[in-house]
């Protein structure tokens, strides 16, 4: 049995806009997903399934083979987390200790967990020292990853990361990959929605490409950045080193390359064994 | 292109928030017209405020204690209106749902709040809208609400509030950072065309490999100074100055500096954008193949 499994699922906010359309797909335990596609594509949409935001307009969603439509969302919270996309509409607290406890808190656990689990999230995610301060004077980068926080102090089983990235410089963006691994390690499972696909390449093995309501590919990280073709239509681009390897492969520099170190090894190899 | 009309000049700039400890200090900068200049930096490290202190919000808004002097087309931003700057400078906000209105209920009339706020008669209107939404990409969405859309197209429809206006100026906050990868170099493309129409840019942003291709300068800031400025090429060069500082230089950029022993070539003549890179590479390799 999936952890995740969506059903033909078809979803429309309102009458017009049909936002997901048939959407099939199963999420196993441990793994890390990424869901890159164009803006509008439904990412977020489907995300909001997964922990019952959404309800679909016709198909299903099971979470551990429970049907979502007969749960309600506040009991699927401690299963599947979902981190808001825009931070202003997950922020609530006026302080960020408040908001990392206000799940466990809720969820009714004693007083010492509560506050075990807020300093264990808020350290994590690099906010130390920023306890007692509002949420909205700290910089967008950290906003997000207090939001992040205030889901890790659930411990839920299932992360939906919705655009995590954005608004990160070099150092968040390596804690957020450093995050999604070490969560991975302890046996999470992370669906990651993002537009940058330096990252994605870094971090996830398998990705899902999402255009207009539906899945046009579904493949591990190494492959589908081969079909350039397929990810323009979805106004994708590789990360830049894996078009420059596209570029190159006459040289013999593999396609399959995704980070700047596999590059710098690939090349260095090449170079060397012309010398001999 | 770039003439030598001055649009913005920040002078011995500081600024505090209330009741905290400065968050830019001794700014000093200038930009010409038609110039398209970056700002860059960590997170926290002063990029909004420096925004918001180029069309008045601060101080006007946000209070606070300053020092030095902010002048955005020839007028002083501490001695004009909010109102009054934002018919020569407009800023696109970082958080896309700070930029509405608040008060539309479809996507065409929020990008004719700008406009109606200074004025316009309604036939001008119209053309406008239609070339803002069709420059971000949001035609054929004029009558959803702007709380309806995606992220992405929230952030396309910012965009388009502040194009519509046509200021001469236009600051942008990380206006990408939402953005599709294909749709994040189509904005830049964007304002580029702008810079040819003598329009000046300013542009924060963490997405660098875009800047790259298109600022003519870039300013470092790190907590709360600036730390380097000049020409792009030469300021994403220094990638393990920006590493250091929590910056990511272009992919291959940083791949450069990497095999720099083996391609025997000079910080400052490190390729900074792909197509250089492709040529530099099918050079090498050809060579070595021989
Ligand atoms: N309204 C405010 N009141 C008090 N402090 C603030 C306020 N807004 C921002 N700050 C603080 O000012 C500093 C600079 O923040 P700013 O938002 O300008 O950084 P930034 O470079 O834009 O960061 P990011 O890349 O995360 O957007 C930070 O320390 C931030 O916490
Ligand atoms: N609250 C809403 N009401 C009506 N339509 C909506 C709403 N939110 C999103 N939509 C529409 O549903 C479709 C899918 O939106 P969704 O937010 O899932 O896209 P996304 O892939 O997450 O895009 P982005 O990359 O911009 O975040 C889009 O056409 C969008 O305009
Ligand atoms: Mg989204
Ligand atoms: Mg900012």
């Amino acid at each position: 049995m999936k952890l995740i499994e969506a059903e033909d699922v078809w979803f429309s906010y309102n009458h017009e806009v049909m936002a997901l359309k048939g959407v099939s797909l199963g999420i196993g335990k441990g793994e890390t997903v990424a869901l890159i596609g164009q803006n509008g594509g439904g990412k977020t949409t489907l995300a909001k399934h997964f922990n019952g935001l959404l309800k679909p307009t016709k198909g299903r969603v099971l979470v551990k083979g429970v049907e979502t439509r007969t749960l309600p969302a506040n009991k699927l919270a401690f299963t599947v987390g979902y981190v808001f996309q825009n931070p202003a509409h997950q922020i609530f607290s006026s302080k960020v200790r408040d908001e990392v406890s206000f799940g466990p808190h809720n969820a009714g656990l004693s007083s010492d967990e509560v506050e075990r689990r807020t300093a264990e999230a808020i350290e994590k995610v690099g906010l130390k020292g920023y306890e007692d301060v509002h949420p909205y004077d700290l910089d967008y980068g950290k906003q997000k990853l207090l939001t992040v926080a205030s889901i890790m102090s659930m411990n839920p089983e299932v992360y939906c990361l919705d655009e995590p990235t954005t608004g990160q410089d070099h150092k968040g963006r390596w804690m957020v990959a450093d995050l999604i691994h070490r969560l991975n390690d302890s046996g999470a499972t992370v669906v990651v929605i993002t537009h940058d696909m330096r990252f994605v390449a870094e971090v996830a093995k398998r990705v899902v490409l999402i255009a207009d309501g539906r899945i046009l590919a579904d493949m591990p990280t190494k492959e589908i950045f081969e079909k350039s073709e397929m990810l323009r239509s979805a106004q994708i681009k590789p990360p830049q080193i894996t078009e420059l390897a596209h570029s190159l492969t006459r040289y013999n520099v593999p396609a399959s390359i995704l980070t700047v170190t596999e590059m710098a090894d690939a090349l260095q190899s090449i170079l060397r064994l012309h010398q001999r | 292109m770039v003439g030598n009309i001055i649009a913005i000049t920040v002078q011995d700039f500081t600024y505090a928030y209330p009741n905290h400890s400065a968050v830019l200090q001794e700014i000093n900068f200038e930009v010409r017209k038609s110039e398209m200049v970056g700002i860059i930096g960590p997170n926290g490290a002063g990029k909004s405020t420096l925004c918001k202190s180029l069309n008045g919000l601060i101080p006007h808004f946000y209070g606070g204690s300053i020092a030095g002097s902010v002048t955005v087309a020839d007028m002083d931003t501490m001695k004009h209106s909010v109102a009054e700057l934002s018919l020569k400078v407009g800023l696109v906000f970082q958080e896309p749902s700070n930029q509405f209105s608040g008060v539309s209920t479809k996507v065409d009339e929020e990008v004719a709040f700008g406009m109606s706020m200074m004025g316009y008669p309604r036939e001008e209107m119209r053309p406008r809208i239609e070339e803002a939404l069709h420059a971000v990409g949001l035609q054929g969405l004029e009558e959803r609400s702007p709380y309806e859309l995606s992220g992405g197209q929230q952030q396309r429809l910012a965009i388009a509030t502040v194009l519509a206006v046509r200021p001469e100026i236009i600051v942008m906050d990380e206006p990408t950072a939402q953005l599709d990868p294909v749709g994040k170099t189509e904005v830049f493309q964007t304002m580029r065309d702008l810079n040819g129409k003598g329009y000046t840019i300013i542009v924060a942003e963490h997405e660098i490999e875009a800047m790259a291709a298109f600022a003519d300068r870039i300013l470092v800031l790190d907590h709360a100074e600036i730390v380097t400025q000049g020409e792009t090429r030469k300021v994403l060069n220094e990638v393990k100055k920006l590493k250091q500082m929590g910056i990511d230089p272009p992919s291959v950029t940083e791949l450069c500096e990497i095999l720099r022993g083996e391609l025997k070539i000079d910080e400052g003549k490190f390729p900074i954008e792909l197509n250089e890179a492709i040529s530099l590479f099918s050079r090498v390799l050809r060579e070595h193949a021989k």
